[in-house]
């Protein structure tokens, strides 16, 4: 017979049959029902293992604080660990697999734990794996972390994709419970743009799961009516399945909606979730309270659940936990399941109420002043023993007991903005005090419980919230509903029997593991929770914080007040790391940058390399060249001797504008640039305010009042910002325009000995560029092509004679074919980072390597470029006597004295006679490159003193490499140190 | 966070960079007699206040303004958002 335990009534669609599996068994349940509640209607209890002592474990709650019936879900690259069973909606084709055990759920060898319990108590690891140290890492963790542990991952990639989205409103309401329902109805009905979010498929909170009759109908039905209307109203957006996961700043909130997780997988289109970033004007916090246990012996056995849990199993699911069900409890409420239970015929063996005063329940066996104090069943709960009040113990036979220690309200949002919550003494639980800046709460969050109160404190709160909004609200007609005052007596836990207690049932934690914490001074409730791990699991503590800080609390005779709670943050309930990432996944993890000549580098079969987000050609490999020296050799050498092409747009360019642009200029850059002449450009070296160098570039002045400035391609960001900065914050009313052109001009590098004469073939004939005409370090405005406007720069990274030649980036394919195609009688090359690298070394020149934050212009050999006649940034800081010493680093260059020898970067420099070590240290190596030009390698580092050492000769010693290499300190210029070329 | 921009309206933080303290503005003379000193100060001491803070934040991701905004740092309770053009100039910068 298949659903066993499958009663009548429910909000459950019998017509609908899903079929699943759990741990490979056929099973069958109906739509609306979760994997926990076919699960149970099936007959099965024993979803899961322990995380430490592997015990067996069936559900505690029916709702997302569940702690205990975590399962793998589905296959493949869905498979997914860790689900909890008791939110999980039951599709049809649904796998799912317990987790933690092996060979079965039912038998598993690691339950050995539980016998060996003793030394697994609080602090065990920090105690006992202490020595050998070297056996942490090979043994003990490995050993650990196979023995304890939840689900696996799968390890393949996630075929489903993921959102994020922004949405807007006047009102936030969260939780859809009689309290959210009453308030979305009084804003929505004033015409407020409301969002209404639920965790649960099912809006209604508690009214799905009790028997409550509002007004003349059940309260269910009541849920569904308003429901169906809220879903009639255009300015309300109701979001199930969607949980609020967390209060930020000025009315930010973050939810998670599983958008497709009720389905075996997403229809075409749609994401698995969407993670939303809601921005409210006002929030009401509606998000109900949660059923706490009591501690005692073995409370952990399947069959014993929190008293609401097992009653949201039969008055909603239709599902019975057990044919002989006790209750246990120390307030009012607990007696319901009771109730509930004897109404629909099932057989209740007991109800054990701890307070001597509690009310009559008929038509079971009721002990007052009496607790429960041991379950036995080891696979599930066959009895317990009771202490009655006269101190006699009693065995009762029952195979499902509910336990309820009172409710806690879910306060956690009102606390993520480090609000504190005050303790109630009359409900036994922590309330709201100080909730973030626009959130009020309403309803059993509030400690308001009974079902009318609750309604009423919704609307209420909605009709003052509206007010503020400028709007106004009217209390809808709220139906009658129970009105019971709360009635409780706080039991934590009952402290007969030398067992074990459970308080954190996910991360095994008991009573005795708090009164060890105690006894060895782990006695703050931070203490106890890191001590412990009392609260750290995925549950976040929710079943278990308050009564571990309340058993504190016993321990050192302070009140619960004093005691506190540890900190609630974000989020709520756990959330999927594909949610956070969205759809920012492999190649959209961030925007791409291509340069104009990407399409035709593509084509060439150019191997790309990023630099920050963009992607630029490192070499061109031609067919035949196997290794990537080669190509890049290749490259060095044709440009040197002919012509190479090189797409240099990705560094940054900053049009800079106004009668004051000179004067700005002088200030941003260490050097003057005041009499930079029209038509001419100008090396420019940035400081940091405190010295170091910032960024180097050229800058021409293409105008009186107009220049262009360059920046390295890794700060023009940064750059940019920092000239914002000045322009606005320093000097607010020099006359200078500035905005960032680096996307609007494609531009390239033509160097070597043929620049000119193919350049001639491009520029039109009226532009004079002749070395008399358009000398180094000129610029201007010109036409190529026919007409195309263009900029020409006379610059040199590579130390040839070069320019670089800039077109609207519209132009940039076109120009680099172009010049290609010119460029075939001078077998002209083009050439990508490496090979710009190379000849950069070559010539000497400063780059991202030496320009690394940490090096001043004396170090980089620039120290007379600073101006003193002028204020600019940075300038009084770089006269520091500490960057100042004789003995100041400096940019030198290096070959290895067996020219055959290879040098690697990072490696410092050591005196020959001295041991390589870091007080000997002389200095680094920042850039190595093989010459194609010299035939060896050579270098560019930072001595001690350097320029005075030339001719000296020193060992650079790179332990990681585990590599030493003798080498000559020379000058940094290994090609043309004279500087003819550039000028030719 | 919500940063109130003065022209634009209310903007997501996101959009925003944070530097820091809005001292930075006040940059000494270069030829003042302790130059090195009053610069040393400028940049490195600085108050790291639990409460009020003045901090230059800037709308990268918008219209690149620098702005001033007053910020309490337990709270971050935003009292106040000013371009930082206007505060330089009435802290007496201009050329």
């Amino acid at each position: 017979m298949t659903q066993p335990n499958r009663i009548t009534g429910g909000l459950i669609d019998r017509a609908q049959t899903l079929n699943f599996q759990f741990d490979g068994t056929s099973f069958q349940g109906h739509a609306g029902d979760t994997l926990a509640s076919a699960l149970l209607a099936n007959g099965v209890r024993l979803m899961g293992r322990s995380f430490k002592y592997h015990r067996p474990r069936g559900p505690l709650t029916a709702g997302s604080e569940e702690p205990n019936a975590l399962v793998e879900l589905r296959s493949g690259g869905r498979r997914e660990p860790n689900t909890r069973a008791t939110t999980v909606e039951l599709f049809d084709g649904l796998e799912a697999r317990s987790q933690n055990r092996w060979p079965s759920l039912a038998f598993d060898v690691m339950g050995v734990n539980d016998l060996l319990s003793p030394f697994f108590a609080a602090g065990f690891y920090y105690k006992t794996f202490m020595w050998p140290k070297a056996f942490w890492e090979k043994f003990y963790e490995p050993m650990i972390r196979r023995a304890a542990g939840l689900g696996s991952l799968t390890g393949e990639p996630d075929p489903d994709s993921y959102d994020k989205g922004f949405l807007h409103c006047d009102l936030l309401i969260i939780g859809a419970g009689p309290s959210g329902l009453s308030a979305a109805l009084t804003a929505g009905r004033a015409g407020a743009r409301v969002i209404l979010a639920d965790e649960d498929f099912r809006p209604g909170g508690r009214l799905n799961a009790e028997t409550f009759i509002l007004g003349d109908e059940a309260g269910a039905h009541w849920a569904a009516m308003v429901t169906e209307e809220l879903r009639s109203l255009p300015n309300v957006r109701l979001m199930t399945r969607t949980t609020v996961i967390g209060a930020f700043d000025h009315g930010i909130f973050g939810a998670l909606e599983r958008v497709s997780d009720h389905i075996a997988a997403p229809e075409a289109g749609k994401p698995r979730q969407i993670l939303w970033r809601i921005y409210a004007k006002r929030s009401l916090l509606c998000a109900g309270a949660t059923e706490r246990s009591i501690a005692f012996q073995n409370n952990d056995r399947p069959g014993i659940m929190l008293a609401s849990a097992l009653r949201s199993y039969v008055n909603r699911w239709a599902a019975l936990p057990g044919q002989s069900v006790a209750v246990f409890t120390n307030n009012d409420d607990g007696l319901r399941t009771a109730t509930d239970l004897i109404a629909k015929g099932v057989r209740v063996a007991a109800v054990i109420d701890s307070r001597s005063d509690g009310p009559n329940v008929q038509g079971t066996e009721l002990f007052r002043g009496a607790s429960v104090v041991d379950a036995a069943g080891r696979q599930g709960i066959r009895a317990v023993t009771v202490r009655l009040a006269d101190g006699t113990r009693r065995t009762i036979e029952c195979d499902a007991l509910g336990v309820s220690g009172g409710w806690n309200p879910n306060i956690h949002l009102t606390c993520h903005q480090r609000g504190r919550p005050r303790w109630d003494a009359d409900l036994a639980a922590f309330v709201p005090s100080e909730p973030p800046v626009g959130m009020t709460v309403c309803g059993a969050a509030n400690g308001v419980f009974s079902t009318s109160a609750a309604l009423r404190s919704g609307a209420e709160m909605a009709v003052t919230v509206l007010s503020d909004l400028d709007l106004t609200g009217t209390i809808p007609d709220l139906p009658k509903a129970e009105d019971a005052a709360t009635r409780i007596s706080p039991l934590w836990h009952v402290p007969d029997g030398g067992g074990r207690a459970w308080l954190d049932q996910q991360n095994d934690v008991t009573v005795k593991d708090v009164k060890l914490a105690h006894q060895e001074g782990y006695r703050s409730v931070e203490h106890l929770k890191r001590y412990t791990t009392l609260g750290m699991a995925t549950d976040q503590g929710k079943n278990s914080n308050l009564g571990g800080l309340a058993i504190m609390a016993e321990l050192t005779g302070k009140t619960i007040a004093e005691t506190g709670t540890t900190i609630y943050r974000p989020p709520y309930t756990p959330v999927p790391i594909a949610a956070f990432a969205g759809r920012s996944t492999g190649k959209e993890f961030r925007p791409t940058r291509l340069t104009p000549s990407h399409k035709w580098a593509a084509e060439q079969g150019a191997v790309f390399v990023e630099v920050g987000m963009w992607l630029r050609a490192q070499w061109f490999p031609k067919p035949g060249e196997t290794h990537w020296r080669q190509s890049v050799d290749r490259e060095v050498l044709a440009t040197r001797k002919s012509v190479g092409i090189c797409d240099v747009t990705t560094l940054g360019k900053i049009d800079v504008q106004g009668t004051d642009a000179a004067e700005f200029l002088n200030r941003i850059y260490a050097n003057a640039f005041g009499k930079l002449a029209v038509g001419k450009v100008r090396y420019g070296l940035m400081l940091r305010e405190d010295g170091m160098v910032m960024d180097d570039g050229t800058t021409a002045r293409l105008a009186e009042d107009h220049f262009v400035t360059t920046t390295t391609t890794a700060n023009a960001v940064g750059v940019y910002r920092h000239m914002e900065f000045c322009r606005q914050c320093l000097w607010p009313d020099l006359d200078v325009q500035i905005i960032s052109t680096t996307e609007a001009w494609a531009q390239f590098s033509v160097a070597g000995p043929s620049a000119r004469n193919l350049l001639r073939k491009i520029v039109d004939p009226e532009h004079n560029i002749s070395n008399e005409a358009f000398p180094y370090m000129a610029c201007g405005e010109i036409t190529i092509c026919g007409g195309l406007r263009a900029r020409l720069f006379r610059i040199s990274f590579s130390g040839e004679l070069a320019y670089e030649i800039a077109v609207p980036t519209r132009y940039g394919d076109g120009l680099i074919r172009a010049m290609v195609a010119a460029g075939q009688e001078f077998d002209a090359v083009v050439y990508g980072t490496e090979a710009l690298g190379v000849m950069r070394i070559e010539k000497g020149h400063a780059a991202g390597n030496e320009l690394n934050g940490t090096t001043t212009a004396l170090n980089l050999g620039m120290a007379g470029m600073i101006s003193k006649k002028k204020d600019s940034i940075g300038s009084v800081l770089s006269e520091r006597e500490g960057l100042n010493q004789p003995d100041a680093l400096n940019l030198v260059g290096f070959r290895p004295l067996d020219r055959s020898a290879t040098i690697v970067t990072g490696s410092h420099f050591m005196k020959s006679e001295d041991e390589a070590n870091a007080r000997n240290d002389q200095g680094y190596m920042t850039s190595v490159a093989y010459s194609p030009n010299l035939g060896h390698y050579v270098g560019l580092g930072l001595l001690k003193s350097g320029r005075s050492r030339i001719g000296e000769k020193l060992r650079a010693v790179n332990p990681l490499a585990n590599s030493e290499t003798e080498v000559e300190v020379v000058s940094a210029h290994f090609i043309d140190p004279e500087g003819e070329r550039l000028r030719g | 966070m919500i940063i109130n921009h003065p022209i634009l309206g209310p903007r997501d933080a996101q959009e925003f960079v944070y530097l820091g303290d809005a001292g930075l503005i006040d940059r000494p003379d270069w030829q003042q007699e302790n130059a090195v000193d009053a610069f040393y100060d400028y940049l490195y001491l600085r108050d790291n206040p639990a409460g009020e803070h003045r901090e230059l934040w800037y709308h990268e991701q918008g219209d690149r303004s620098w702005l001033v905004v007053t910020r309490n740092t337990v709270t971050h309770e935003i009292s106040k958002v000013e371009l930082a053009r206007d505060v330089a100039r009435a802290r007496g910068r201009g050329r």
